[in-house]
């Protein structure tokens, strides 16, 4: 039987590193096929090869049996391959369907025929339940409707090979729940589907089989049927992945964050957060679970001084700290993981070692009437590399050349060495590989038995579950329940997210 | 070799490198388009520049605003700023050190002299600031107000000089001795040049940027806020601070070039018709030096002494002098387009992998 696809020993070098060794990967018609692995392990590199971005060193690509040459990515669409990237390519102020047919425009003579593209797209869309409306902007649509267009664009150009390249990191657990039915659908219609992914629950909600890649080499292929979660996650990582579980007893101590009564706009000057009381104690991590949008940016914002309180009463270990400049919450105790790393969390052009001090470097002993100690900061970077196990060459190389794990293990050590008396986790794993993961919620689960109190807000309902003591949950900007992890679920969970606090009881 | 070209610190700098040779080759070919000796034309300015104390020292003369101009962009760029409106901050200094010299004239030099560097340093700084605070508050961006500046500083100079300051020859009286910058020795040495002790200032404002960027927490500050205002402000960093803060050094800078010009090399200031350009060509050098203190003193050394070696080439070559603006534009416009360079250096390397 002949492979949708197959990519036959399959060698990419790099100057310094070898991204693909001798790997091959075999993708039956009709199976949605995962190629799982931690970030760098050359997943990418190897899709960049089958999309003709990449010209592979040595190895054979076969088309349904056939030799082919892929030296561009316009070869790979005549071969029926198309991908749908991580960051979407779309032109925000065209309509969908003119996003869709760009580059390939249906014309009447010499004209665009509109009427005939819209239709094109509406018949695509119905056919495989992708329900997109083709005359609507792109500015004007979710994220998660942004991604079918990028679909719709590849099935329009008449791909029956699917790249998904990561595809869920932008999507609520709502919008991930209906890619995975598209996908179905897709394959059901007789097209094959490569999933990228690092996230073990996709694999065995979606796919069919499983090609495990680590640092360029393939480890395995598996049916799903014949697996499990940590078999396949010890094979992705090369050694046994211990799930860290907060397992240490639950002893709240006082009143770390006080939040009385909070209610804070949004950029468009309506309250996002209403009414809010919070309460967060020393030794508990409390996770918020909601979905994205509720409340929880403007939340945490405000605690941390970016975002003017409009009433209410913010209170850090008894402080009043509702008024108060960032500068002065963080010295009065706080530690901030932000949601976005790049953006928020890292100057990705300082080195490491400054991106250390990014909160100390006006304090002694780092800086002394003004002047930079550099030596001491080189000194204390050094120490926290050593300590957060940062994988860098050096204090001296820039953040931005580190990868995602890595960066975040800088920001991470940077917050917690501080010993905050509230550190704040702000989707702390997010686009983070199984290493990872388990490295930054071993590390919150130390701040919690150290005695300090923790406020996690994360999307993912897995890490809240596992790591909180306390759950709340947000509903268009109020906590609308508090519920114990162990007597709850993930229905339940759901039910109250969407507001359904009656039905979630009963749940 | 390959490598070399690609990695890190040698391939930054070999874009700028490139540029100069790829501008000096392209001038070459119009002059020899035109019908003139490129090789004679490029062997004046060097010997003139080398070889002739007159013009070695003219060279120097006319770098000092250059590089002082220079820094200024380059301090501005290094927090993430445009400023162009360097010219508007040098014409404020100029007009503030030269009115300050002459309303103080009875003052021994020992006060005279650093108070009227220091009136103009400052003016620059103010210039810089107005649009500073309009960004941080307001959000009006810095390349906009910068360029509306000028134009109110250019007027304004004028009207008060004409009003006030006036006298014969559409300008300022001259500075009192006790204010100047001028040196007979340093003049003498080179043969009646009008080089200046302002050569001075301008290493003193190189050192000053380096340590400021570098050493200090301001410096940290500024560059945080220039690379991500986002961390910055997660951090704690008052990033509207830091802006106009900015602008007030990069103004600074500004100021001083035109007080060089105006305790130095003129001794008095003049009615513009127009822009006197040093200002932009700061953007230049700036840019040419990749914004760091010794590339801007490289570049601002070239520019300088095209500039005034093109004035011999013109009496021996028979060159005319604006081929070697042309030279200097073309020099601006590769630097430019450094995409292309890196672009085709990138190639090279590449290919030297494969063979």
């Amino acid at each position: 039987m002949s492979y949708a696809i197959e990519m036959r020993n399959i060698r990419k070098e790099f100057p310094g590193i070898v991204a693909n060794d001798d790997v091959t990967l075999q993708v039956k018609e009709g199976e949605i096929h995962a190629l799982f692995g931690e970030n760098g392990a050359g997943k990418s590199t190897l899709m960049n090869v089958l999309f003709g971005l990449y010209q592979p060193d040595a190895g054979e690509i076969y088309v349904k049996g056939q030799k082919v040459n892929i030296s561009d990515p316009n070869d790979a669409n005549r071969l029926g391959i198309g991908m749908v990237h991580q960051h979407f390519m779309l032109i925000d102020n065209f309509t969908v369907a003119e996003n869709i047919i760009l580059g390939s425009e249906p014309t009447r003579g010499m004209a665009l025929d509109m009427d005939k593209a819209v239709k094109i797209v509406r018949d695509l869309s119905d056919r495989y339940g992708l329900d997109v409306d083709p005359l609507k902007k792109v500015e004007d649509i979710t994220i998660g409707m942004q991604q079918r267009v990028e679909i719709l664009k590849i099935l329009y150009r008449g791909s029956n090979i699917l790249i998904f390249d990561e595809p869920t990191a932008v999507l609520t657990p709502i919008e991930i729940k209906e890619l995975i039915e598209i996908m179905k659908r897709l394959v059901k219609e007789g097209k094959s589907i490569i999933l990228i992914t690092h996230k073990l629950k996709e694999i065995f909600e979606a796919c069919d089989r499983c090609t495990v890649i680590r640092l360029g080499k393939v480890i395995g292929t598996v049916d799903i049927s014949d697996t499990n979660p940590s078999k396949l996650a010890d094979m992705m990582v090369g050694r046994k992945v211990n799930i860290p579980v907060n397992d240490s007893p639950y002893a709240p101590k006082e009143k770390v964050l006080e939040i009385k009564d909070l209610t804070v706009l949004d950029s468009r000057k309506v309250p996002a957060v209403r009414k809010l009381d919070l309460e967060v104690h020393g030794g508990e991590i409390l996770g918020i679970a909601g979905v994205d949008g509720n409340g929880q940016t403007e939340l945490i914002e405000a605690i941390a001084g970016l975002r003017k309180v409009h009433e209410g009463q913010i209170l850090l270990n008894g402080e009043d700290i509702t008024r108060l400049k960032t500068r002065k919450i963080i010295e009065a105790g706080l530690g901030y993981i932000p949601e976005d790393r790049h953006k928020h969390g890292l100057v990705l052009d300082f080195t490491v070692g400054e991106n250390m001090v990014l909160q100390t470097y006006y304090k002694k002993p780092f800086a002394h009437a003004g002047v930079l100690q550099n030596k001491v900061i080189s000194k204390k970077a050094k120490q926290l590399i050593k300590e957060f196990d940062v994988r860098t060459p050096g204090e001296k190389t820039l953040a931005r050349s580190l990868s995602g794990g890595n960066q975040q293990k800088v920001v991470i050590a940077r917050e917690v060495d501080r010993s905050p008396k509230l550190l704040i986790a702000a989707q702390p794993t997010r686009g983070l590989d199984i290493g990872a993961i388990e490295f930054i919620h071993n590390k919150l689960l130390e701040e919690k038995k150290k005695g300090k109190a923790v406020l996690l807000v994360s999307f993912e309902l897995d890490e809240i579950l596992h790591l909180s003591d306390r759950i709340a949950v947000i509903y268009e900007g109020r906590i609308i329940d508090i519920v114990n992890p162990k007597e709850t679920n993930e229905n339940q969970l759901g039910l109250l997210m969407a507001g359904r606090k009656e039905a979630g009881r009963q749940a | 070799m390959s490598k070399l070209l690609t990695s890190g610190k040698y391939f930054h700098i070999l874009v700028p490198l490139i540029s100069v040779v790829l501008g000096l080759m392209v001038g070459a070919i119009i002059m020899l388009a035109a019908g003139y000796n490129p090789i004679l034309a490029y062997q004046s300015i060097v010997e003139s520049v080398f070889l002739q104390p007159y013009y070695t020292g003219e060279t120097i003369r006319a770098m000092i605003p250059l590089v002082l101009a220079g820094l200024s962009v380059a301090f501005a760029f290094r927090t993430g700023l445009f400023n162009i409106g360097v010219e508007g901050q040098l014409l404020a200094g100029w007009f503030v050190s030269v009115a300050t010299a002459i309303f103080f004239g009875h003052l021994p030099k020992v006060v005279l002299l650093p108070l009227s560097i220091l009136a103009g340093g400052i003016a620059g700084g103010v210039w810089g600031i107005i649009p500073g605070f309009l960004k941080a508050r307001f959000k009006v961006h810095e390349v906009i107000s910068t360029i509306m500046m000028n134009y109110i500083a250019l007027y304004t100079t004028n009207y008060l000089i004409k009003h006030y300051l006036y006298t014969q020859g559409e300008r300022t009286p001259n500075i009192p001795d006790n204010a100047s910058l001028a040196s007979p020795m340093l003049a003498n040495l080179t043969q009646g040049s009008r080089l200046h002790w302002g050569f001075i200032v301008a290493i003193i404002a190189g050192l000053l940027m380096w340590f400021i960027l570098w050493k200090t927490t301001r410096g940290y500050e500024l560059r945080a806020v220039g690379f991500s205002p986002g961390a910055s402000r997660y951090a704690g960093i008052n990033v509207e601070r830091n802006i106009v803060l900015s602008m007030a050094f990069s103004g600074m800078f500004a100021g001083l070039a035109g007080t060089m010009e105006g305790l130095g090399t003129y001794q008095y200031m003049m009615i513009n018709a127009s822009f006197i350009g040093i200002g932009f060509n700061g953007i230049a050098v700036a840019l040419l030096g990749l914004n760091t203190v010794v590339g801007v003193f490289l570049s601002g050394a070239l520019f300088s002494a095209l500039q005034t070696g093109g004035l011999t080439m013109q009496s021996d070559a028979g060159v005319p002098v604006d081929l070697i603006n042309i030279v200097i534009a073309l020099i601006i416009f590769f630097v430019g387009s450094s995409y292309v360079i890196k672009w085709v250096l990138n190639r090279l390397a590449k290919r030297g992998e494969k063979n």
